[in-house]
């Protein structure tokens, strides 16, 4: 009970300093705008090959757009050796990291949320049709994202080429995560339900979130404090 | 030097051994091998490519050990053998992917496809690039040796989802001919595992030369730090 109320406790607190100040959300919502339009110049918006890679498209912006929050995540506790504090409190790595996955984790799906209406708008596409189905494979894709992007987080908080050096990490980790969750949401957006061979695509996520969320919080200790 | 991981006599056999077998083997391959049916000469590109991806492979592997056994024991050794063993599987995984694109070119006409096996390759060895990229941007020693090690399990990890996953993309690679439906011949199977045992001598060597390297490093930094402490 103790671990689940001190990794609340750290999720509450991230998710208030981040919505005081709304550096990292701001940005990452505004980057993930601009990809979306940049998009619309690499190929012709209104043709119906739009529909097949908009799985691709809108994945691709979260990930962009998904950095900037994880960079902040660990960055965020620099100033005033708030992670050393951090490290020394009674909060173990593992509630610490989870804590902060959390917040990431509501973040992230709050960005998600706002930027997909914005991209059925934009590329006249209908993401309506499944939602239940949709909303199971951001959930489970985004969780994926989130506790890879929060370890490497951790991992690079301390180095100069921060923000560099994240990205670089971070996404070809991420590879089979993406693909999956593109895959799905193609398929979603295209209107038709996950059915047949493409259930071993959730399977993956799936398997994907438990054996990386429990490496991380084995991990993290090591990560953090050595 | 007080301690050197291995002594330059054993080394100098080692590359010597792997110089004469490979001479061996390429002469066998050139003279004494018949052109595959349907690829022609080209086809004894596989003798170099395959065993090299099995390198790469072994290598990554060893890696993963090196950087486990690192975390609970805490000797810097095996973070040398780690890092050494990474560059070795790297240069390795570089040859596959090269005489890959080499017979793609010749056989399939293009240098590059988004097959399976090349996407797949092709991401392991950014994994590992990034983690000497990781190793770089960090000065501490110590910081150094546990963050990789920590980087070097969360690689090994999406190794197979990265197999998996691209897998389930179409495939116009040749079916496997180790295993499967794939048959190989005899005579070209012996000499595909034949020049492994060259290969894996040559990483070997490598290997060992490079940990010497980094344990001199380790070394001298140490030195520098004692000199500057006065």
């Amino acid at each position: 009970m103790t671990f689940l109320r001190q990794m609340l406790t750290v999720a509450a607190k991230d998710l208030r300093s981040e919505i005081r100040t709304k550096e990292a959300i701001n940005a990452s919502l505004s980057f993930a705008l601009v990809i979306l339009l940049l998009f619309s110049f690499a190929f012709d918006p209104t043709s119906e090959t739009t529909r097949e890679m908009s799985g691709g498209l809108l994945w691709l912006a979260f990930a962009f757009a998904g950095v900037l929050i994880l960079n902040r995540s660990f960055a965020r506790e620099l100033p005033n050796d708030c992670l050393d504090m951090l490290n020394a409190s009674p909060v173990p790595a593992a509630a610490l990291f989870l804590g902060k996955a959390l917040a990431n984790y509501a973040l992230l799906l709050a960005i998600e949320a706002i930027c997909l209406p914005v991209f059925g708008v934009f590329y006249n596409v209908t993401w309506t049709t499944h939602p239940g189905q949709l909303a199971l494979v951001l959930l489970l894709a985004t969780w994926g994202m989130t506790v890879v992007g929060t370890v490497f987080s951790a991992l690079t908080v301390n180095l100069r080429l921060r923000e560099i050096m994240l990205p670089m990490l971070m996404y070809p980790v991420l590879i089979p995560c993406l693909m999956a969750a593109m895959r799905l949401s193609t398929i979603l957006i295209d209107g038709q339900p996950i059915t047949g061979d493409d259930v071993a695509w959730l399977r993956l996520l799936i398997g994907f979130d438990i054996i990386f969320t429990s490496l991380a919080v084995i991990l993290i200790d090591t990560v953090l404090i050595g | 030097m007080s301690k050197t991981p291995m002594r330059d006599s054993v080394l100098i056999v080692l590359g010597g051994l792997a110089a004469v077998l490979l001479t061996r083997n390429i002469w066998v391959m050139l003279t004494q091998l018949p052109h595959e049916a349907f690829q022609g000469a080209i086809f004894r590109i596989i003798f170099f490519h395959v065993p090299a991806a099995f390198t790469c492979f072994l290598c990554f592997l060893l890696a993963l050990v090196a950087g486990i056994v690192y975390l609970a024991k805490k000797n810097l050794r095996w973070d040398a053998f780690a890092v050494s063993v990474t560059e070795v599987g790297l240069a390795f995984g570089a040859i596959n992917l090269i005489s890959g694109m080499i017979w793609a070119r010749i056989i399939w006409g293009i240098w590059w496809t988004w097959d399976w096996r090349l996407t797949s390759m092709l991401v392991c060895w950014l994994l590992y690039a990034g983690y000497l990229v990781l190793r770089r941007a960090i000065e501490e020693t110590t910081e150094r040796a546990r963050l990789g090690a920590v980087m070097l399990i969360l690689n090994f990890s999406v190794v197979p989802f990265v197999f998996f996953s691209i897998k389930w993309f179409r495939t116009q690679h040749p079916q496997p001919v180790l295993y499967g439906d794939g048959k190989m011949d005899e005579i070209y199977r012996s000499m595909l595992y034949g020049n492994w045992v060259p290969l894996l001598l040559v990483a070997a060597v490598l290997v060992a030369l490079r940990m010497r390297q980094e344990n001199q490093q380790r070394e001298i930094d140490a030195l520098r730090r004692a000199a500057h402490s006065f």
